[in-house]
């Protein structure tokens, strides 16, 4: 039988995949069947976060086949912040989506498309056995590559298309791991891997696989190159939805992997090289988000730099265990941050007609409230003092420090430098003085509050990280 | 001996070959797929890679003898109708490139170009 929280995480899949049939079946329907699929989604991810809280982490065989036959939904403490995280900023692109896409023929497949990633994003997260992923992880992948493609122009087919042969590329390594896995040890479900896992050569190559396959995916340094063409060419909403979600989504399974699966396989040196490449994605994105001369690219070359903090995960918790709380604190928060940031490029895009930074100045000054928001999120993002970015930074360095790597805690703090430089590099512009845009299209109120709301949600954070690390301290899961 | 354990003895020889043979197919699709520009070739050798790890899924299947193992044949079906949608897809997408830019080709790119 299920548990009440498995029930509602059921229709945290099952709801959005029905809106994604409905908005395909009806497209005139699609923006108010997107509105309340997603409202109705969103409940049913606050349904099952709240049974975690109250009856702690679940696991059930899905129609009542249990393990090693039938398939796992499991969901934790983990698991639930993921729903939650795609749950919030899923309704504020999808508010936002009503406003952006209102002249556009790409409306109907959008809703159809993006409930689609949405339900399987949900799947991935509460999927407990290493097959089940795989088909979940490809749903997002197709998904996510068909949401890129959707503006239709050169730029976004051949970013699209370099993506879809990079994540493609990216499963098959992962699923040659499942098979040497299942090879190994007989079974699929995550639990009974974690308990069964020996150091040895075929569970080793396993790991490498199935690591650097999803690294590909999550783009980690110097696997990035595709990120930035894909996220800088998408229709914002979408844009947002990519960089905030869906490379969370394999940074999820690789932490999720090594949490409860891999753990007897870490070798010397492992974390270091982990913690390196992290360290290059931080930098090297860094500067190139400080050298490029269009705005919505210099979001996506921070979305490579802030994906190195999450890799500092393994020299972390090297040194102190519960360091990876962190660093799912700091996914949230950035999820928050970086899918404001892309809203609010994609608005002064509309309104200004291109996103060349050197001429935003004029468009900037006629949106004081998109520009406030950027503000807001770019803040989070730097990591200033009453914004979710803030407490993220400040748990990544109390872990580091606890373990007196004072390397890494030094990292933290100049990645949030060079984020400060290329956050400013831009609101810089709407603050010189100069003429107003004459040709300027005004942005519609719908993108311009939910916005601004989300950037909201990023200051709500900076008081929510107790909360967050006492549902993330819910893990593991019981039959 | 009946000829059913004859076939046994036979198949569980051959389940290195199988093993050996998948791992060298995903090997190949890996080097196409990264040496070949024309992005049919390069949807081929993602196809040729994903039959590498069928192959290898199947040698598991067979390795129990006479009753062969049901879950990697599942696990291979499975593997095939998300290998045919996908390839769908990718082929689908490759004709708008085709028609937009005039070329089966990925943009040119050299590396990191912020401009």
């Amino acid at each position: 039988m299920f548990a009440t929280g498995l029930d509602w995480a059921a229709w945290a899949v099952a709801v959005p995949l029905v809106g994604a049939l409905l908005a395909g079946l009806l497209p005139r329907l699609g923006p108010v069947l997107g509105l309340v699929f997603s409202l109705l989604t969103a409940l049913a991810v606050a349904g099952a976060v709240m049974a975690v809280w109250h009856e702690g982490p679940v696991r059930a065989g899905l129609g009542g086949w249990d393990v090693p036959l039938g398939i796992a939904l499991s969901l934790d403490g983990l698991a639930a912040l993921m729903l939650a995280m795609t749950a919030v900023v899923g309704l504020a692109v999808s508010i936002y989506a009503l406003g952006y896409l209102h002249s556009s023929q790409t409306r109907g497949k959008f809703w159809t498309l993006w409930l689609w990633l949405w339900a399987s994003m949900n799947a991935l997260f509460l999927s407990g056995d290493v097959f089940n992923i795989y088909v979940t992880l490809e749903l997002v992948g197709l998904a996510a590559v068909a949401l890129t493609a959707l503006s239709g122009g050169a730029a976004a087919l051949g970013a699209a298309m370099r993506y879809l042969l990079v994540s493609l590329l990216g499963s098959l390594a992962y699923l040659m791991g499942v098979a040497l896995l299942y090879g190994g040890y007989g079974v699929l479900d995550l639990a009974a891997l974690g308990a069964a896992m020996e150091p040895d050569k075929v569970s080793r190559l396993a790991a490498v696989l199935m690591t650097v396959g999803l690294l590909m995916k999550t783009a980690l340094f110097p696997l990035h190159v595709w990120l930035p063409p894909a996220h800088g060419s998408a229709p914002a909403p979408v844009s947002a939805v990519l960089s905030a979600l869906v490379v969370k989504a394999s940074f999820y399974l690789i932490l999720r992997l090594w949490l409860d699966v891999f753990p007897a396989l870490t070798v010397p040196g492992f974390e270091l090289f982990m913690g390196a490449l992290g360290a290059g994605a931080l930098l090297w994105g860094s500067v190139l988000a400080l050298r490029a001369a269009r705005l919505k690219q210099v979001v996506a070359y921070s979305t490579v730099a802030q994906l190195g903090y999450l890799f500092l995960v393994f020299p972390l918790m090297a040194v102190t265990p519960g360091a990876w709380q962190a660093v799912v604190f700091f996914a949230l928060a950035h999820a928050c941050a970086k899918a404001t940031v892309f809203l609010a490029a994609g608005s002064l895009q509309q309104a200004a007609g291109h996103d060349r930074l050197a001429q935003l100045g004029a468009v900037m000054r006629k949106e004081p409230v998109t520009v406030f928001a950027f503000g807001i999120a770019g803040a989070s993002l730097v990591g200033l003092p009453l914004t979710g970015g803030f407490i993220a930074k400040w748990l990544l360095v109390d872990a580091a420090l606890q373990g007196h790597a004072w390397g890494w805690a030094s990292l933290v703090l100049a990645g949030g430098l060079l984020a400060g430089g290329y956050v400013f590099r831009v609101l810089g512009h709407a603050f010189g003085r100069g003429p107003v845009d004459p040709d300027h299209r005004p942005v519609p109120a719908v993108m311009v509050w939910s916005t601004l709301v989300l950037a909201l949600v990023s200051v709500a954070l900076g008081f929510a990280g107790a909360a967050s690390l006492e549902l993330l301290a819910l893990h593991g899961g019981q039959t | 001996m009946d000829l059913s354990s004859h076939f046994q003895i036979l198949t569980s020889q051959l389940i290195p070959l199988y093993l050996i043979g998948g791992a060298a197919l995903f090997a190949l699709g890996l080097y196409a797929l990264v040496v070949r520009r024309h992005l049919v070739l390069k949807v081929l050798a993602l196809n040729v890679m994903g039959s590498g790890v069928f192959m290898v899924l199947l040698a598991l299947a067979a390795r129990g003898g006479a009753q062969p193992d049901a879950v990697p044949h599942a696990l291979v079906l499975t593997g095939i109708v998300v290998a045919v949608s996908a390839t769908a897809f990718a082929l689908a997408l490759i004709l708008r490139v085709k028609a937009v830019t005039g070329r089966a080709y990925l943009p040119e790119r050299n590396g990191d170009d912020p401009a």
